[in-house]
């Protein structure tokens, strides 16, 4: 016997002991309800994300603002470029290597669902987004999200993405609280998260 | 109403004047108390050892006992816990439909005190009077497993006299737990410590649950630091009236001698 | 061995990882009691997870239906368990992904150990996981001279200072600042020795040290939080980005599953994403979570491989009462309500799972014999089933599992005499008069023989009354 076969022998053989009944699961939580961008604002707030509401005209200008003069930027394939200040030093990524991306002063992506109830932004790996190591290795993540992409809830979310792409959900910056439940802001991935919320 | 006394064996044996306060309480309130003589204990410490097919026989007995009675009461929300928690199982695990059928229907009419009080008889103000300063820790099994919620409290709140302090970390257990205290002293004795803390911080000098094992250790524990602070099933408050105050004062210099 | 023997539930074999304790749960828990340090520790951070969590839970107005929900979703998961192995073995496969499978900790080990050779590597980066505890995959590595670099701060301060993790979400919460800055000096490489015991300064630290392993470790082990079988997506929830590091970075990745982490459907992560980081960590969604499906071209490691581990859950699925300890999502709900573990922290439960989950998991992964103490190491106070998201009865699994525990026999005898008088109403009134001629007691104060001599080590015992309640009525 294979060890696959030992496995699912065993567990029918548990279930054949001791037949569980037929389960009918739940569904009356809350699958969705209004996007409210107050209180996406509020908890992307709470937990130490920096937030700009303008217009898309002004996202360079916005970005101009956060990052210092001749900043090195990653910047995923299908980022529009409007949203890149000119003062800038764009690092398009052609197959970047890890040690260019750790050494970049900032990463500026897309993304393609928000929470509201969680203050959370998804990267689902689309061209705007890149792939998952562009927003991982600089220690500064500007995100650009439109009002369209906010949902409520977490069920409302998962509705909208695609599970076979690779998905990250960033909740804030990275933070530790192993230290005495002490939070700390910034361990492993960026220290600071800046989301830029579009109309 | 015909009220049937599930005593307990605890309160039977060691703490009778939680039960007989029970019966004067209810007899008060103009009630008819019966103690049907077959009962001994409900095999919770059994059951909760892990000696579930010795507690079969003492399920089977407690079935039997109070199956004649509409309404049973007991000043314990623990034993309750069990009849009502416990039993069928038991019963189910050893393969005696029937019993589990019966002890499900005897644990549907039976209430702890304040259940009964609240929920049964309609009533929060009892009449009584108890001029101390009191403290009142909801013991485990009122709080997670009957859900009492604040039924002891609004009884207590309507007793004339009585100054209600409130105790902090309230919903932490005092560490009894059965053989818990036996098999798991050292821990049982930390988790004592801290209640004891607490209650001391309140400045009542009388501590009060529904269930007398808890206030045994709760006691015990006081006892033993000479702290002054007593511990009183909440029967004995409810049935204190400012009438039978002096003859319960006298009895207790009598026992505190 | 028979085919049919190899085919039975089977508990976690003795050896190997970490399921047993080195000795019952009273002596242990003795020692963590006495030490000041430790209980201000633990006391400090229970507390402040359960106000943290207590909020967090308050704002969610549909939590009751949630906790339905993730314990429906588990009870399903169990019964379909076979079936929906099979479904997440095709999708992974399918989606470029290799399965392995291990029927227990040495299985899983060896398989572990064959792919990271196969990388050529000598190092391998880790993701804080509970199943690689468990198994004792660390152990596994050393012996076979790959060094495991544990990334997640608690995990590394726990190996760094050569300790055991004692909380399944805070590894080291039985440490406070000042004790990680003294193990960061004496084993951290190359750490400045100006550090300070600010936690913003020692996370700083563990984020340069580990840089380097990341950004050059080619293969990394990870555990799961949930695997969808609809799908073959994986997901890791975590905080500090360590787990993202080990899951991108890497061009092989290792991820080690206990079976009973398969979640049927997409949309059930509609309910275990919002129980798990409101109950576990406090916070309405935890910083990271990553979701991977195979293996992505250009994207993240280009080989992937998935361990399904049994490991004694054959065992636990064929208790019908106990099952439901696999519905655990490891959040620790339960460790920061007991108020056992509060006060003994994780270490003298001897298991990696400890507190009340533990209590009732350990026992049944390597059969009771063998985790005897645990099932008794509650009070039944009930606040962990209160706490769990998922709706585990703890109290009565533990209850259960006393009646399979094997018993001391003078306690055998006791219980069986005090049953016999219980059933025999005129012995049971003889049995009262004695207690009230003091027979046990004698004077007030004085100490009861042993076993229950604990008891009377800091309490007094009640004046026995002079006559029973039943005498009372009699005579009324």
């Amino acid at each position: 016997m294979t060890a696959r076969e030992v496995i699912l022998a065993r567990l029918r053989a548990a279930l054949d002991t001791a037949a569980p009944l037929p389960v009918e699961v739940p569904r009356d939580y809350r699958r969705d309800g209004p996007a409210d961008l107050d209180r996406l604002v509020d908890r992307l707030t709470d937990y130490r994300a920096h937030v700009h509401q303008v217009a898309e005209a002004e996202v360079a200008d916005t970005i101009a603002g956060i990052v210092p003069a001749a900043a090195s930027i990653v910047v995923p394939p299908g980022l529009p470029p409007a949203w890149l200040p000119p003062t800038v030093t764009v690092l398009p990524d052609d197959d970047l290597d890890n040690a260019r991306i750790a050494a970049a002063d900032a990463v500026v992506t897309a993304a393609a669902v928000a929470i509201a109830d969680t203050g959370t932004v998804v990267l689902d790996g689309s061209s705007d987004q890149g792939r998952r190591v562009l927003s991982l290795l600089p220690d500064l993540h500007i995100c650009v999200v439109h009002t369209a992409q906010v949902v409520a809830t977490v069920p409302a979310a998962l509705a909208r993405l695609t599970p076979r792409r690779p998905l990250t959900w960033i909740s804030g910056p990275s933070a530790t609280s192993d230290i005495e439940l002490t939070r700390v802001e910034g361990v492993h991935g960026p220290r600071t998260l800046h989301v830029i919320l579009l109309p | 109403m015909r009220i049937a006394l599930f005593v307990t064996c605890l309160a039977d044996t060691l703490f009778p004047e939680a039960a007989k306060a029970t019966v004067r309480l209810l007899e008060r309130l103009g009630h008819e108390v019966v103690f049907p003589p077959g009962q001994t204990c409900c095999g919770q410490m059994h059951v909760n050892t892990g000696y579930q097919a010795q507690a079969v026989p003492l399920v089977r007995r407690h079935a039997r006992v109070f199956d004649p009675y509409d309404v049973i009461v007991a000043p314990s929300a623990s034993c309750v816990g069990s009849v009502r928690h416990q039993h069928a199982m038991v019963a189910r695990r050893a393969g005696d439909v029937r019993l589990a059928s019966r002890a499900e229907s005897v644990a549907g009419r039976t209430y702890e005190l304040s259940e009964l009080l609240v929920d049964v008889l309609g009533v929060t103000d009892v009449g009584a009077y108890f001029p101390h300063r009191v403290t009142y820790h909801p013991t485990c099994h009122a709080l997670r497993m009957l859900r009492v919620g604040d039924r002891p409290v609004r009884l207590l709140r309507a007793v004339r006299g009585l100054d209600l302090v409130e105790l902090p970390a309230a919903e932490q257990c005092c560490g009894f737990g059965g053989t818990f205290a036996v098999k798991n002293a050292d821990t049982s004795t930390a988790m004592l410590a801290d209640k004891m803390r607490h209650v001391l911080s309140t400045g009542a000098d009388v501590c009060t649950a529904g269930d007398s094992s808890c206030l045994m250790h709760i006691g015990g524990g006081l006892s033993r630091l000479r702290s002054g602070v007593r511990t009183v099933h909440l029967a004995q408050i409810l049935a204190s009236t400012e009438r039978d105050r002096a003859v319960h004062e006298r009895a207790e210099l009598v026992v505190r001698s | 061995m028979t085919r049919t023997f190899l085919g039975m539930p089977a508990t976690a074999p003795k050896g190997v990882g970490q399921l047993r304790g080195a000795e019952p749960f009273p002596a242990a828990a003795r020692r963590a009691l006495a030490d000041a340090q430790l209980r201000r520790n633990l006391g400090h951070a229970t507390a402040t997870i359960r106000a943290k969590s207590g909020a967090v839970i308050g704002e969610v107005p549909d939590w009751e239906q949630l906790r339905a929900a993730g314990s429906a979703i588990k009870a399903d998961v169990l019964a379909r368990l076979p079936e929906l192995l099979e479904q997440l073995e095709a999708q992974v496969t399918a989606a470029g992904g290799v399965v392995h499978w291990a029927a227990d900790a040495n299985e899983a080990n060896a398989i572990v150990v064959d792919l990271v050779r196969a990388t050529g590597s000598d190092r391998v980066i880790k993701v804080k996981s509970m199943a690689t505890q468990e198994i004792g995959l660390n152990e596994a590595f050393e012996s076979a001279g790959i060094v495991p670099v544990e990334t997640d701060l608690a995990e590394l301060i726990v190996q760094l200072g050569d300790d055991r993790p004692s909380h399944i979400l805070v590894p080291a919460i039985h440490r406070n600042r000042a004790e990680i800055r003294e193990i960061f000096l004496r084993a951290m490489p190359g750490v400045d020795p100006a550090l300070t015991d600010e936690p913003a300064v020692l996370a700083a630290a563990a984020r340069r040290f580990l840089r380097q392993a990341f950004l050059s470790t080619p293969v990394a082990v990870s555990g799961a939080n949930f695997a969808v079988a609809e799908t073959g997506t994986l997901a890791v929830v975590e905080s500090e980005g360590n787990g993202r590091m080990c899951l991108t970075l890497p061009e092989t990745l290792i991820t080690v599953m206990g079976v009973e982490k398969v979640v049927p459907a997409w949309r059930d992560l509609d309910v275990f994403l919002q129980l798990l980081p409101r109950a576990s960590t406090g916070e309405r969604m935890n910083p990271y979570t990553s979701m991977w499906t195979g293996v992505t071209p250009g994207d993240g490691p280009q080989e992937f491989h998935l361990v399904l581990l049994d490991n004694g859950r054959s065992a636990v699925l064929a208790d019908e009462v106990g099952r439901q300890a696999l519905h655990c999502i490891r959040c620790s709900a339960c460790l920061n309500v007991c108020p056992v573990y509060e006060r003994t922290g994780g270490h003298a439960y001897g298991s990696v799972y400890p507190g009340p989950i533990g209590a009732v998991l350990s026992p049944q992964l390597t059969g009771v014999a063998d985790n005897a103490s645990l099932p008794y190491a509650s009070s039944l106070c009930g606040a962990c089933y209160d706490a769990c998201p998922v709706k585990i009865n703890i109290p009565e699994l533990l209850v259960h599992l006393r009646d399979q525990a094997p018993h001391p026999p003078g306690e055998s005898a006791v219980m069986a005499a005090a049953a016999y008088a219980m059933d025999h109403p005129a012995l049971f009134a003889a049995a009262q008069r004695a207690t009230r001629l003091r027979r046990l007691t004698g004077r007030r104060g004085q100490a009861l023989p042993p076993p229950l001599s604990g008891w009377t080590a800091g309490r007094d015992l009640p004046d026995p009354p002079t006559q029973t309640f039943r005498q009372w009525w009699a005579s009324r």
